[in-house]
């Protein structure tokens, strides 16, 4: 983690900070806040026994999402692993079909098929979602590939966790983007731990994760990610790099998950002392942090602050009930979406077998 | 004596005798030492064997399995842990490319004892890139061993002989049948091995054969009482445990006796080890089949998520007892 300090410079400054105005800084607190209503709520039916499967929660580690994801233009594309959620509400999926996804229910935004893992908006320019570690990272090589290739002046925000820098995958696309001249951005969010490991403990690094970019001729930085301001700041020097340049960079954004790995990683207080969760909550929480921020700047008040929170509160609770009384899938829906073809009953379709069940 | 132990305990305490009987064994993966595995398993064998005998590894797939296959053809055993089998694919190269060829490529020069071991399951709710069942695409790769056990004794005694054995075995559990409990012997009436290659019949019948592995094991039991119950038909159940080296013997006794047949298998129809089986019966035992072959596997598609369909995706005692009842 890197502690706050008082020479810490202040990233209010910054143009791209300068250019919000008061509405979009409540709009962005906002955002937080209902992610965070979102996985409590999330996390209370898992709990239930609504849910199958895993649920990685994002909670602790919102300001990056939503900085980041701020920051994005028409083309500018977002792709991350399987702590998704909080991508997902950033790009301005709905609390509802998200929802109804971990519920397993045919209005989820996968239909029931992904799950938690696996949330897909490509409408609003999210690729997911995804459930192998660094999996992703190619595929983010590969959307920024595509608009350089097309012609478009966007980058690709390629999100990983810190236990993911250790897959070849992830080095193999450093490489490629550097001799490529890829315009991706990858965002190491270091919360410390790979599953039930520390940093210490699964990598060997110098100083910082972000540093390896050194190795493929690429830029790099470290940014708080408890400072809403600060991963905006640095974000869109990168991502202007990256669309101007069609240079690559890798940002280390240090962050913490209050919970496990997952809701399953029943270690995660042993791992972990209850000072070091409870010093991040109280002196580093990214919506304590922004919320103070803008009261001081008067651009909150305390009523604001309430009826903000009751709002996202009230609006979980309602994507939970809607999730809850949605259909589920049926055994016809278990053999769609496996091809475009047979969905579509193309020509190609009727050409051979696709299917071998008796 | 037996003793009743689940499934997970079965599988460690094969893994902490062979840790003891042969100080080249070392179990490394992710989360198996400090954290005790991601599913338990590796349970106290960190605090008991210390930091030498039993590793944890980064997210690194390809970098430790690789790791393993090139200290296996030094003479180090180890017994390396994927989370999820369904992450084979990230150190697929190394599994297939390295681990099956060494010793062809090498004219017998190299080998490679080494045990790949994990969960390799659906019906988990974790979704189709985390429910992958690879054991018929590892026996395809001749130099390769597979074995998949169903029970708590069979989990003891197969990891033991994977481990002895001079070759690659690729061992697949089951999360959902790590707490499932049954007889174990006791160590104390001797070395409790269960060669590599042998089917177990774990239901004796005269009506129709149900041939299956892991957990189609468990449901193929199940699917049998009802048959009985409520249908009278007496199927027999063989349990082939190892995928390769596979037990045609067995498999041909059971279909000879019977004169009917289902596999049953949670791969996806295509190919795998089903299929396999199914063409070894009509090449042997055509002139014994009063019926033809059929197949209960999971229905083809990548694996659903929601948790209120996906039982109906895989191999069920509802949806075997309805294959056995088509036959007739």
């Amino acid at each position: 983690m890197t502690s706050a300090s008082s020479s810490k410079l202040d990233f209010i400054s910054s143009p791209i900070n300068q250019a919000l105005t008061p509405e979009r800084k409540v709009e962005l607190y906002t955002q937080m806040v209902r992610i965070r209503k979102f996985e409590q709520s999330a996390l209370k039916y898992y709990n239930a026994g609504k849910m199958g499967g895993f649920l990685h929660l994002y909670i602790g580690q919102e300001a990056v999402a939503v900085g980041t994801i701020s920051l994005g233009g028409a083309d500018d594309h977002f792709i991350t692993a399987y702590r998704d959620h909080g991508h997902a509400l950033a790009v301005g999926m709905g609390m509802n079909e998200c929802m109804a996804e971990m519920f397993g229910k045919q209005t989820g935004c996968s239909k029931g098929k992904g799950g938690s893992m696996h949330f897909f908006a490509p409408d609003k320019n999210f690729w997911g979602g995804h459930g192998i570690v660094a999996g992703q990272t190619p595929l983010g090589l590969g959307l920024a590939y595509g608009l350089k290739y097309l012609g478009k002046e966007g980058c690709c925000l390629c999100y990983l966790g810190d236990g993911a820098v250790n897959q070849g995958a992830f080095h193999e696309s450093l490489n490629i983007a550097s001799l490529f001249g890829i315009p991706v951005v990858y965002v190491i969010e270091n919360n410390g731990y790979s599953m039930g490991t520390s940093q210490e403990r699964s990598s060997a690094f110098n100083g910082c994760l972000a540093q390896r970019a050194e190795a493929y001729a690429i830029e790099w930085d470290v940014v708080d990610g408890s400072d809403l301001y600060e991963v905006r700041a640095k974000t869109h020097i990168a991502m202007e790099r990256a669309r101007k340049q069609h240079k690559p960079t890798v940002l280390e954004i240090d962050t913490y998950r209050y919970y496990g790995h997952s809701v399953a990683d029943a270690n995660n207080k042993k791992y972990r002392t209850p000072e070091e969760i409870e010093n991040y909550k109280q002196n580093h929480d990214p919506i304590s942090v922004f919320q103070r921020r803008l009261l001081e700047e008067g651009v909150l008040t305390e009523d604001l602050v309430k009826s903000i929170g009751k709002a996202a509160t009230n609006e979980a609770a309602a994507s939970a009930k809607f999730a809850d009384e949605s259909p589920a899938p049926t055994i016809a829906d278990i053999s769609t979406d496996v091809y475009w073809e047979t969905d579509h009953q193309t020509a190609a379709s009727k050409v051979g077998h696709h299917f071998f069940n008796d | 004596m037996s003793r009743i132990l689940t499934y997970r305990e079965a599988l460690r305490e094969g893994l902490d005798e062979e840790l003891a009987r042969d100080s080249n064994v070392v179990l490394m993966g992710e989360e198996v030492a400090q954290y005790n595995g991601a599913y338990k398993v590796t349970q106290g064998l960190w605090e008991k064997w210390g930091d030498k005998r039993v590793v944890d590894t980064p997210i690194s797939e390809a970098g430790f399995i690789g790791m393993g296959i090139g200290a296996s053809m030094l003479g180090v055993r180890p017994v390396m842990e994927l989370m999820f089998w369904s992450f084979h694919s990230v150190a697929f190269d190394q599994l297939v490319s390295n681990a099956a060829c060494v010793r062809y490529m090498s004219g017998g020069l190299c080998n490679c004892p080494i045990v790949v071991r994990g969960p390799a399951n659906g019906g988990s709710g974790v979704g189709a890139t985390h429910s992958h069942l690879p054991e018929g695409l590892f026996a395809a790769f001749p130099g390769l061993k597979v074995c998949v056990p169903a029970t708590p004794a069979d989990a003891k005694g197969l990891i033991k002989a994977a481990i002895r054995d001079n070759d690659p075995v690729y061992f697949m559990e089951n999360t959902l049948l790590y707490g499932n409990t049954g007889e174990v012997p006791d160590p104390e009436d001797g070395d409790f091995v269960i060669p590599l290659g042998l089917a177990d019949l774990k239901r004796e019948g005269t009506d129709v054969s149900l041939i299956a592995h892991g957990r189609s094991v468990i449901q193929s039991l199940a699917a049998a009482e009802i048959l009985q119950n409520e249908h009278g038909i007496n199927a027999e159940v063989l349990d082939l445990r190892s995928i390769r080296p596979l037990d045609v013997d067995a498999i041909l006794k059971t279909v000879k006796k019977t004169n009917r047949v289902v596999l049953v298998d949670e791969s996806k129809p295509f190919g795998g080890v089903s299929a396999m089986v199914a063409m070894l019966i009509q090449e042997h035992a055509f002139d014994d089949l009063d019926a033809p072959i059929k197949r209960v596997c999971s229905i083809d598609a990548p694996a659903i998520y929601s948790p209120h369909i996906e039982n109906e995706q895989l191999p069920n005692p509802a949806r075997i007892v309805a294959k056995v009842l088509s036959l007739r």
